[in-house]
């Protein structure tokens, strides 16, 4: 389900020729009530009559350790999912219109991020990229530190953001028929003026979907980055590390501020780019 | 990593038919531990399986739990129903009694020499034929070593190691008689230049570390799999239990001839105990660590036996050093936590930019 479809849904009730609209919506809402309101509504809920804002305030946003988390997360899941958006494109654009051997077996792989779990890929990574890796040994005499430093996370946070703009640039792309760029092409066009002009704006509704879902699984991966962070305090510690130190030094109420802080900053991030999803596709046509 | 999961399975395996034991008039306790005593219980707990058919005639199928000493702690309070918790410091079981009330808070004396069965201490694992020359403390804050040893947030033997760094460095400012001259009056003027001088020794070594794992275990990995730094600090239990992959790792142990004297501790979980009705056969089984068999057990897993008969036949084993304790050096746990663990103590202002 793509956040652009929820927001659809929200319209309220149509007469439709369609029965059970009423059972539907009450399971609907029952069901994300029971797997999404209620935890994060208890979080907010703990936030709100065990913390003062005093502390909330210490704890979760004047503490400068703890802002350079939020900093790292948030930057580097953006940078991950920037190149997802720009590599992520090109391998929908191959998988799409070329055919060559092992085009199945290619567009399988591009789902292995989403089952994978992430711990496997995390130690795979560390593996290959720490300085006595086989690529990590390339960068070591260059002194570039991949591993247990900030390259590293976001190579992390790239790799399990790859499928979801793959996936979900592809169908759009599918439904673009070469017949329209070809028609640019007659009327004169050039090749990079019928991707900017033809292409791009066709495929970027789904393509600010995928980015924005790369985005989002990225600010809440823990697993992968884990192990190839070095979870250095200030340098390469990520804001989901420091709530479970948090949790480890059975401070509950900081790790809950600043996931408090977290669930805030991913709404408001998805809201802002569900909206230019919309304004997109409506100016498209 | 072979001789690893075969023990997951091994876990596994257990779990999965221990249901069925039930039904045979078997008594289940489960011991809730840290990393390193997976070997060391592995054989106490057949020991005390025989011991207890012996003297009672009924069967007790002991399990483990093990995992970083701090989040066993946290499993506890948040509901593992463990009947017994042995974990590697004091402070984590005062935690349990702190934030849960599961056994109270003077659970220490319980059992004899503080609740604590066996000691061990620390000690430095170093590539092997030791190229970059590492025989004391001081050379971990040396420009040229990178050391590896994780969060003393998340880790209990980390904290040990922390302490063990500051601790040292008291004993080197203050000459030989520091632990009595750090509670002497007198002595207060010179007593506060070394604790600057040992938070600047500390931070240095700090400065050395290239990646803070969260416990014992991804350090070790972080040493032998990804060869990352010139020394990890460790157990010395665990140091020399594992002589023989030590070799194959390239590795060899360093033993420093000053450390401290890490106390693990074990304790009874008396709200699960009474609620599982295991009181008694709990309490057996942490009365038989202190017994001439559960002594030699810890010998022989190279955990330091507090039974002086016992130690006198495993001597050669353990090296012979100078050991201090938290007590004696840093007033106890608590007083510990305050100057160095907690939130904005000394640990963190290492790392805090100025």
């Amino acid at each position: 389900m793509t956040p652009s479809s929820v927001i659809q849904r929200v319209r309220l009730k149509q007469t439709s020729v369609l029965p059970g609209f009423g059972l539907s919506m009450g399971f609907t809402l029952f069901y994300l009530a029971l797997l999404v309101l209620i935890p994060l509504g208890g979080l907010v809920l703990f936030t709100g009559t065990r913390i003062t804002l005093d502390e909330f305030w210490v704890k979760a946003i004047a503490d400068p350790r703890v802002l350079a988390s939020y900093r790292l997360s948030l930057g580097g899941s953006f940078i991950a999912a920037l190149l997802n958006a720009v590599f992520g494109l090109i391998v929908a654009w191959v998988l799409v219109r070329y055919e060559f051997p092992g085009k199945r077996f290619m567009d399988a792989i591009v789902d292995l991020p989403f089952a994978l779990p992430t711990a496997v890929s995390g130690i795979a990574l560390t593996t290959l990229y720490v300085h006595t890796g086989w690529i990590g040994r390339w960068f070591e005499p260059l002194g570039i530190q991949i591993a247990y430093a900030w390259p590293g996370i976001i190579i992390a946070l790239t790799l399990i953001g790859l499928p979801f703009v793959v996936r979900t640039v592809q169908p759009a792309l599918e439904g673009l028929e070469p017949e329209i760029e070809e028609a640019a092409a007659s009327l004169g066009a050039t090749r990079w003026q019928t991707f900017v002009y033809v292409t791009l704006p066709t495929v970027m509704p789904s393509l600010l979907t995928g980015f924005a879902l790369a985005f989002a699984r990225a600010v809440g991966e823990f697993g992968s980055v884990y192990f190839i962070a070095g979870n250095m305090p200030y340098k390469t510690e990520i804001a989901p590390l420091l709530i479970l130190i948090k949790l480890e030094q059975f401070d509950y109420v900081g790790a809950t501020a600043i996931g408090v802080v977290m669930l805030i900053v991913a709404f408001v991030l998805l809201l802002i780019i569900n909206l230019l999803q919309w304004w997109s596709r409506r100016h498209q046509l | 990593m072979i001789a690893g999961t075969c023990r997951y399975v091994a876990v596994l395996v257990v779990m999965l038919f221990s249901p069925l034991n039930a039904f045979g008039g078997t008594v289940e306790l489960l011991n809730a531990s840290y990393d390193p005593t997976r070997e060391l219980y592995r054989e106490f707990n057949d020991a005390f399986a025989s011991h207890w058919h012996e003297k009672t005639g009924n069967t007790v199928v002991v399990r483990q739990s093990h995992g970083g000493s701090g989040s066993q702690a946290r499993s506890v309070i948040q509901g593992l129903q463990a009947d017994v918790v042995t974990l590697a410091l004091a402070a984590d079981i005062d935690a349990i009694a702190e934030h849960s009330g599961l056994l109270p808070s003077n659970w220490q004396t319980r059992f004899p020499h503080n609740s604590a069965p066996y000691s061990s201490t620390l000690a430095f694992l170093v590539r092997k034929g030791n190229p970059k020359n590492i025989h004391n403390w001081d050379d971990l804050a040396r420009e040229d070593v990178q050391v590896i040893t994780p969060n003393p947030k998340t880790s209990g033997v980390a904290r040990w190691n922390y302490l063990a760094i500051w601790g040292f460095a008291l004993r080197r400012e203050l000459g030989e008689n520091f632990v009595a001259r750090l509670k002497d009056p007198l002595d207060a003027e010179e007593v506060a230049a070394a604790q600057e001088k040992a938070r600047d020794f500390t931070a240095r070594v700090y400065r050395n570390v290239p990646v803070l794992d969260r416990a014992a275990r991804g350090a070790t990995n972080t040493f032998i799999q990804r060869k990352l730094g010139d020394v990890l600090i460790n157990w010395e239990n665990e140091a020399l239990l594992g002589a023989n992959e030590l070799d194959a790792a390239r590795v060899e142990i360093v033993v420093p001839p000053v450390a401290i004297k890490t106390e693990p501790v074990v304790a009874l979980v008396d709200v699960n105990v009474d609620r599982k009705k295991t009181r008694e056969i709990a309490q057996a089984y942490l009365e038989f660590l202190y017994s001439p068999t559960g002594q030699d057990i810890a010998a022989r897993n190279y955990y330091r036996p507090v039974d002086p008969a016992v130690f006198a036949r495993y001597a050669h084993q353990f090296p012979e050093l100078e050991l201090f304790t938290v007590d004696e050096v840093f007033g106890g746990w608590p007083n510990a936590y305050r100057d160095h663990f907690d939130d904005g103590a000394s640990f963190d202002r290492i790392y805090s930019p100025r």
